[in-house]
């Protein structure tokens, strides 16, 4: 099963709705609960990037047996230094974005945490894409 | 709707942590009052949200929080001693 959600930059109202998506998809076929709720954090986090820090973008989702697969990729600045962006509390949201409770620099160290498999490029003015890989079993953290 | 049992209490003013943190079924008390505490809310399946320090939520919260059966609780009381009561009287933590 697969699923693509277009993600719109700066669309507060909408944002979070793919990720929603996702769960309730992962939950209809049975994955593990540990599995639904790992990736959820990283499906919600990657879209949040977008909507923080890009045009727009694709969060997609691949379900399989044993994993789920989170794409997402974007149209956007791109990431200048990857390292120093998987810092806990490195952060470069605008202050209205961090008002509302984003921009603790705990997105891409979150989805690192929950995740198994993780692959991101990012090129300047470009954008980023990032993959990641959620094993379904029962523990994880 | 008032009449329901919450299984934890989880106090947080960030968004990812109450992602993360936060357990099924729990109280989410918090001071952020936009759209995304109540999809956070939706994901994690608290049972209702908390505000704090006399935050009332827009119309938007409202509304998307009535689709999704959340009830919403107001209190004037700042975070830390709104937790502290509830953990006196046996809410424990997430």
């Amino acid at each position: 099963m697969q699923m693509e959600f277009e993600v719109k930059g700066m669309d507060f109202k909408s944002a979070g709705e793919a990720s929603a998506k996702i769960k309730k998809a992962l939950q209809l076929v049975g994955m593990e609960i540990d599995t639904v709720r790992r990736a959820v954090i990283v499906a919600y986090e990657a879209e949040m990037n977008i909507v923080i820090h890009a045009r727009q973008g694709t969060l997609t989702a691949k379900v399989h047996p044993d994993r789920v697969e989170i794409e997402a990729k974007d149209e956007g600045p791109g990431i200048p230094d990857i390292e120093l962006a998987f810092q806990e509390g490195y952060s470069t949201a605008p202050e209205h974005v961090r008002e509302m409770g984003f921009g603790a620099g705990m997105g891409l160290p979150n989805i690192k945490k929950f995740s198994n498999e993780l692959e991101i490029n990012s090129e300047l003015d470009i954008g980023t894409r990032l993959k990641t890989i959620i094993f379904n079993q029962v523990s994880g953290e | 709707m008032l009449d329901i049992d919450v299984s934890s209490g989880f106090g947080c003013d960030l968004i990812s942590d109450s992602l993360c943190f936060s357990r099924p079924d729990c109280l989410l008390i918090t001071g952020l009052t936009n759209v995304q505490i109540v999809r956070v809310a939706d994901m994690v399946e608290a049972k209702a949200i908390l505000f704090v320090r006399g935050k009332k939520p827009g119309p938007e919260v409202i509304q998307l929080a009535e689709e999704h059966k959340l009830p919403l609780l107001v209190t004037n009381r700042f975070l830390f001693e709104s937790c502290g009561i509830l953990y006196q009287h046996g809410l424990h933590s997430s």
